[in-house]
């Protein structure tokens, strides 16, 4: 089975995240940039799917800066063969339909039988890219994953919903999106952030791709930020008096925020 | 290139242990401590990371690493909790190491795969209830049968790390086997007259396991022997070598991690109306446990690359080990006057800490040890 995870080079989540204020996009440059951390658990599944099946093959595939090299590089460490960095000027503000645009055509250069990817990404948290993909490819989508089952072409997930889970199934090809709860990735091996070094990295252009310039980028963005500031401070929170009534309350509240 | 010495892959490794050690040990090592118990999930998951095979070759499962990484990642863990870093230092040090260094082919692909990938633990037993700094007056004995098949051993060992664990596979004994002739012998587990006591109720190193051991007529094949006979003291001094760079990186991954606990309870702490990491005593008495660590880890890089390098590493090594030891416990003792009353609870990880600190001074060779040594590297006899 040839399988592709998408891997997205974000800002680390654990810190102070900023937008530009000359663009209203990302600050990536004062940031320290990791691996989207559900990129992993896609990895993991997909490593996890080729000790299982014999003869498979791992391609991280990743569109971002020059810099994106170096999630690029801790991924492989994790153990997949080799990678595909989409790199090109013109992909500076391109927005979700665009980034679509930029990766099915990858994926229909690398023509995998699936596609793994992390249900979202930590900086822009749209999940819309998995169904865009699929529709551009004309594939399956299974989105969400808790759970996931390879039996020969029929994959089987557990979609993870907020009430509890559904049952999907779909035959390869096909892109499946995970959660966290999917499994837990592993920590690369000396040997493996060794070997990373050596394994292939595939250097594509939009004009590698047959995507035009004015498809990408600013040129190409179909959605705009308008204007960003900064989250307000949190507020006071509501105070429950309990006048015989606080029980209740407080199970509304709970309802309400949907912890029971 | 801000951190000397240290090649992208050696930055990564250590990126790598540190989140281990942050996301998988400090959750729930202080359980394992105080229940005196053996972290065998945690060191399943090293095993499996592959920090056990880290300066071994890949033919016997090793990572083709260096005992620079050995060294990185033992500091690393060191800054969260040393009871597992102790483990692994031993595991690869005293265990595994002798076996490579000085085995046969066959013991070599015999014992060393499982020990390479933490599936198994190796022992060293080397010192014994009347000789731990005189590590040359050993009464263990172990002398050939009639017909010259095996070799029966008798005497003791204490305080030997990695030895009772359900999953250790041997240990190594050094015992007489002749006037003045001291020999190294492969010991299985379970070999009847080789018995394992109950664990030592210790101050620190709580979650690792330390036994003594003893040997009542214990017989084992003589093709055990590991490495020349008569050779067990040479063999043993070259292995302590190397042990003390590891040894050093450890105790400054706990003299980090006392730095790191005290700057972060520094900032929440409040006393007399603002944080005590406003105040000059608790800043300088941090920058003064931060030039420690540094100091102790420049010590530990150099006696490590000179190792590394073939070059002589002997006085450096007893240096950085003597150096890093002295000031893990400075700077557990400062941590824990930083903390107050918390830092006198289990709970608190630098209790843990400055119950781990002082070991750091005697195992693998005491500071006076180390002082023998660096005066005679001077010439002084």
């Amino acid at each position: 089975m040839k399988i592709v995870v998408l891997v997205k080079q974000v800002p680390d989540s654990g810190a102070e995240r900023n937008l530009r204020a000359e663009d209203n996009t990302v600050d990536r440059a004062s940031a320290n940039n990791v691996i989207n951390e559900m990129d992993e658990y896609a990895l993991e599944e997909a490593l996890r799917i080729q000790e299982a099946h014999g003869g498979s093959t791992v391609t991280v595939l990743t569109m971002g800066p020059e810099r994106a090299t170096e999630s690029i590089r801790k991924a492989l460490s994790m153990g997949p063969d080799g990678a595909v960095h989409v790199l090109d000027d013109a992909l500076s503000g391109t927005d979700a339909l665009g980034t679509s645009k930029v990766l099915a055509a990858a994926l229909k250069r690398l023509e995998p039988d699936l596609v793994l990817c992390g249900a979202e990404s930590t900086d822009a948290r749209g999940q819309v890219l998995p169904h865009m993909l699929a529709e551009r490819l004309g594939v399956a989508a299974l989105t969400g994953a808790r759970k996931l089952t390879v039996d020969g072409s029929q994959l089987t997930i557990e979609r993870q919903t907020e009430e509890g889970y559904e049952v999907v199934t779909a035959a390869t090809p096909a892109i499946v999106s995970v959660w966290d709860t999917i499994n837990e990735p592993r920590y690369p091996s000396f040997k493996g952030i060794m070997a990373a070094k050596k394994k292939p990295v595939e250097t594509l252009t939009l004009a590698d791709l047959g995507v035009s310039a004015d498809e990408a980028g600013w040129a190409g963005a179909l959605t705009t930020v308008a204007s960003h500031a900064k989250r307000p401070p949190r507020s006071a929170g509501v105070k429950v008096t309990d006048d015989g009534e606080g029980g209740t309350k407080l199970v509304e509240f709970l309802v309400s925020e949907k912890f029971v | 290139m801000t951190d000397f010495g240290l090649s992208e892959e050696h930055r990564e490794l250590r990126e790598t242990v540190r989140r281990f050690a942050l996301d998988k040990v400090a959750p729930v090592i202080g359980e394992y401590y105080e229940r005196h118990e053996f972290p065998y999930e945690l060191i399943q998951q090293m095993g499996a990371m592959g920090l056990f095979g880290l300066p071994f070759p890949a033919e016997f499962g090793g990572m083709d690493g260096d005992y620079l990484a050995l060294c990185i990642a033992l500091e690393e863990l060191a800054r969260v909790d040393s009871s597992v870093a102790i483990t692994l230092e031993a595991a690869i040090s005293l265990g595994a190491m002798p076996i490579h260094r000085f085995g046969t082919a066959e013991q070599k692909a015999k014992w060393l795969p499982p020990l390479v990938h933490g599936e198994a633990l190796a022992g060293f037993g080397l010192t014994e209830a009347t000789s731990g700094s005189d590590a040359g007056d050993i009464r263990t004995t172990a002398t050939l049968s009639d017909d010259g098949q095996e070799w029966i051993i008798n005497g003791g060992k204490t305080f030997i790390t990695n030895s009772g664990t359900r999953i250790t596979s041997l240990v190594t004994v050094t015992a007489l086997t002749g006037p003045d002739e001291t020999s190294s012998i492969i010991v299985p587990s379970g070999t009847p007259g080789f018995k394992v006591a109950p664990g030592y109720s210790k101050v620190g190193w709580c979650a690792s396991d330390t036994h003594e051991l003893t040997f009542d007529n214990c017989r084992v094949p003589v093709g055990n022997l590991l490495g020349e006979r008569g050779r067990g003291f040479a063999q043993f001094l070259s292995i302590l070598d190397e042990g003390r760079v590891a040894i050093a990186a450890l105790a400054t991954g706990l003299a980090q991690g006392c730095v790191d606990e005290s700057v972060r309870y520094a900032q929440q702490r409040e006393a007399f109306g603002a944080p005590i990491g406003s105040y000059q005593a608790i800043q300088f008495m941090i920058a003064e446990m931060d030039t420690r660590a540094h100091t102790a880890r420049l010590a530990w890089r150099d006696a490590a690359a000179r190792l590394v390098g073939g070059q002589e590493f002997k006085r450096q090594a007893a240096i950085a080990k003597l150096h890093a030891s002295t000031i893990a416990v400075d700077n557990a003792r400062d941590a824990t006057q930083i903390h107050g009353g918390y830092g006198f609870m289990n709970e608190t990880p630098v209790a843990r800490m400055w119950r781990d600190a002082k070991i750091l001074e005697i195992g693998e060779g005491t500071s006076e040890i180390q002082k023998m040594v660096i005066a005679r590297e001077l010439g002084l006899r």
